[in-house]
């Protein structure tokens, strides 16, 4: 298990073993129209979330004291100044917006990373493990799948404090279950078959047979998994700040952005409705792409 | 199949045991003591604190806490409230029929809606229905839910001043309330347009909480059809002259029914957490806004309570599909 590391990274390339593999995947995945818009969509979120100090016309938390809930620049009142309108403390919608993608970002590529990662290694241990300690296993994913994964990312915030570190470790738990039983159903239906048998047979150690031999050919599915999960994240992380217990004033993420317009919603619109649809737009992308890479992993569900 | 039920009731006990277990400790994960924190601002003296630390039993060893707290749990004793002193059950059984209220009519929207436009969707299959539906169907998926509900209570209640923007009555009308669910008792009391208040203040949770659902059950029913419309005896059925009609509602549909029906029975956790997003803001007085009110009252008690009360029903409802399941289709009773 020593040599774990290092051999975990080697599957993740698998395009350099099969280099068929990738050109078709991208064959089946360029055929998907809504996919490939996705993609671009996620594409121009990342840039945007890399280059927002750059492209933002002012700083988020700047204060415009004389442009309090200015309209957008096409509303009577709005100026080019601010295109998108300022909130209700004069600061700039768009320049917020903009950096806002930056914590979405950062919110999904770190649940995902944390979940994805530990969920694979317990679902890869489950499988390989003794009956016991996977039922063990397996009985408490069971448990935290029972509560409803707001909730629950809810109580856990309130146990480690409101915070959006604290927030994307709630979210991380909460998702990690699903990696667990996808990885582990997968890897059951791998041992059996015969190429594992055959490897085991010339001598493969458990750790080989493990993260070489098992791992690369349950792949697919988990990386759908991704996905979506990016996509559960950012809707998570913004519920959570909307409800007060992600991210905090005067951070400009989506969802705390929403909480504090939401006394506003019926003075001006705008400070209500672009966040929300930032947030809808980025999840409907990244849902796209997930789609995209489903049928493009699994041709026979194609036909759905 | 009562082997089948009795290795679902098996895996059932230990799950339920873990639950009560995560339930227990939350008071005990909270950093620093429990008793300081849930006092908050306004501190502690020393005669309560004592007092405290013996009604909560932190003076004796952690697994005696756990026997005695298990030993409440199965007696239906949860704790107080800290801030109405009420028994954390009883509470949560006042406002369950709110939720409970809510869901349901959330639910029969995804179904009414989403059934019909699975089917339409599948059998128009890659043509234009299809497509609009199930584009539409992906952006109800990746909404915001509240962010919706902010955007229906600007243009439906603000703009078009069409529905109330928060809770269940409107404050003209008072009467008792045997069943809890306000539908059946706003008609009960007889008084006039009591029922259409009702109504109107269902109308924007109902939509906020079902659109999820409504997506999900769509796409799943569209999936499903797809499926069965490729079986053998849909051919059969089609060579023989039976209308598309009856093709497709009658031996098409009871059979994609299956996996739609599990799909809302397993749905009722997500229900369970849009409801605290809806009823917060609504100002729906259920279960969930219960929760999230708790929570920032440091009410400790009844988010223990409610967790524990919440998983188990949700347990208890995946339990109950699940032996449905195998009792509709005893292939999965092999497993």
């Amino acid at each position: 298990m020593a040599s774990a590391p290092d051999t975990a990274a080697k599957p993740a390339a698998p395009s350099d073993e099969r280099p068929g593999r990738l050109a078709e995947f991208w064959y089946y995945f360029r055929e998907n129209r809504g996919a490939v818009m996705g993609m671009w969509v996620f594409i121009g979120f990342v840039f945007i979330a890399v280059m927002a100090d750059l492209i933002a016309p002012h700083d988020p938390t700047q204060q415009f004291r004389e442009h309090l809930l200015q309209p957008p620049f096409w509303e009577e009142g709005g100026d080019f100044t601010f295109l998108l309108g300022t909130d209700a403390v004069g600061r700039d919608m768009l320049s917020r917006l903009l950096h806002g993608a930056r914590y979405s970002f950062y919110v999904g590529i770190i649940v995902v990373a944390v979940s994805a990662l530990g969920g694979v290694m317990i679902g890869l241990f489950a499988g390989f493990a003794p009956k016991w300690v996977d039922t063990i296993i397996m009985r408490v994913m069971d448990i935290i799948l029972a509560f409803p994964s707001l909730l629950l990312a809810l109580v856990l915030v309130a146990i480690l404090g409101p915070s959006l570190t604290n927030a994307m470790i709630a979210i991380a738990v909460v998702l990690q279950p699903h990696y667990v039983r996808l990885t582990r159903a997968s890897v059951l239906s791998e041992r059996s078959k015969d190429y594992v048998t055959a490897a085991r047979v010339t001598g493969a150690g458990i750790g080989r047979l493990m993260f070489i031999t098992v791992l690369p050919n349950c792949l697919s599915p988990i990386i759908v998994q991704g996905a979506l999960s990016f996509s559960t994240a950012i809707l998570d992380a913004a519920a959570l700040g909307f409800l007060g217990m992600g991210a905090q004033p005067p951070t400009p993420e989506w969802g705390t952005m929403l909480a504090e317009a939401r006394e506003f919603i019926l003075r001006a619109w705008w400070v209500v409705t672009f966040p929300g649809l930032a947030i809808l737009i980025t999840v409907l992308a990244i849902n796209l792409m997930g789609d995209g890479l489903r049928d493009a992993f699994d041709p026979k569900l194609k036909r759905s | 199949m009562l082997k089948y039920l009795f290795s679902r009731l098996l895996t059932f006990l230990p799950t339920f045991f873990g639950v009560t277990l995560i339930a227990f400790s939350f008071i005990r994960l909270l950093p620093g003591d429990p008793i300081i924190v849930m006092a908050g601002e306004r501190g502690v003296s020393p005669e309560r604190y004592a007092e405290l630390v013996k009604q909560f039993g932190f003076d004796r060893p952690l697994i005696t806490q756990y026997g005695d707290y298990l030993w409440g749990v199965v007696h239906g004793n949860l704790g107080q409230s800290f801030v109405t002193k009420k028994p954390v059950w009883d509470e949560f059984f006042a406002l369950f029929p709110a939720t409970l209220e809510l869901s349901l009519c959330a639910m029969i929207f995804a179904v009414a809606l989403g059934l019909p436009a699975g089917v339409i969707a599948a059998v128009n299959r890659g043509k234009f229905f299809d497509r609009a539906l199930m584009s539409t169907a992906l952006v109800g998926y990746s909404m915001p839910i509240f962010w919706w509900a902010l955007l229906l209570i600007i243009v439906v209640s603000g703009w078009l001043g069409l529905t109330p923007v928060s809770g269940r009555m409107s404050l003209m009308f008072y009467f008792d309330t045997p069943t809890g669910f306000m539908l059946i008792d706003s008609l009960l009391s007889g008084q006039k347009g009591a029922f259409w208040s009702a109504v109107h203040h269902l109308i924007l949770p109902t939509i906020v909480l079902g659109t999820i659902p409504l997506a999900v059950i769509a796409r799943q029913t569209r999936s499903a059809m797809l499926e069965v419309l490729s079986e053998d005896y849909i051919r059969t059925a089609r060579a023989k002259g039976l209308a598309p009609a009856r093709v497709n509602g009658v031996h098409a549909l009871r059979n994609a029914l299956i996996p739609v029906i599990t799909v809302i029975g397993l749905s009722v956790g997500t229900l369970l957490a849009g409801a605290i997003l809806t009823e917060t803001i609504f100002s729906w007085p259920g279960i969930g806004k219960w929760m999230v009110d708790s929570i920032f009252r440091r009410d400790y008690p009844v988010v223990q309570g409610g967790l524990l009360l919440i998983a188990v029903m949700v347990m208890i409802v995946n339990l109950t599909v699940d032996v449905l399941y195998g009792y509709i289709n005893p292939k999965i009773r092999k497993r």
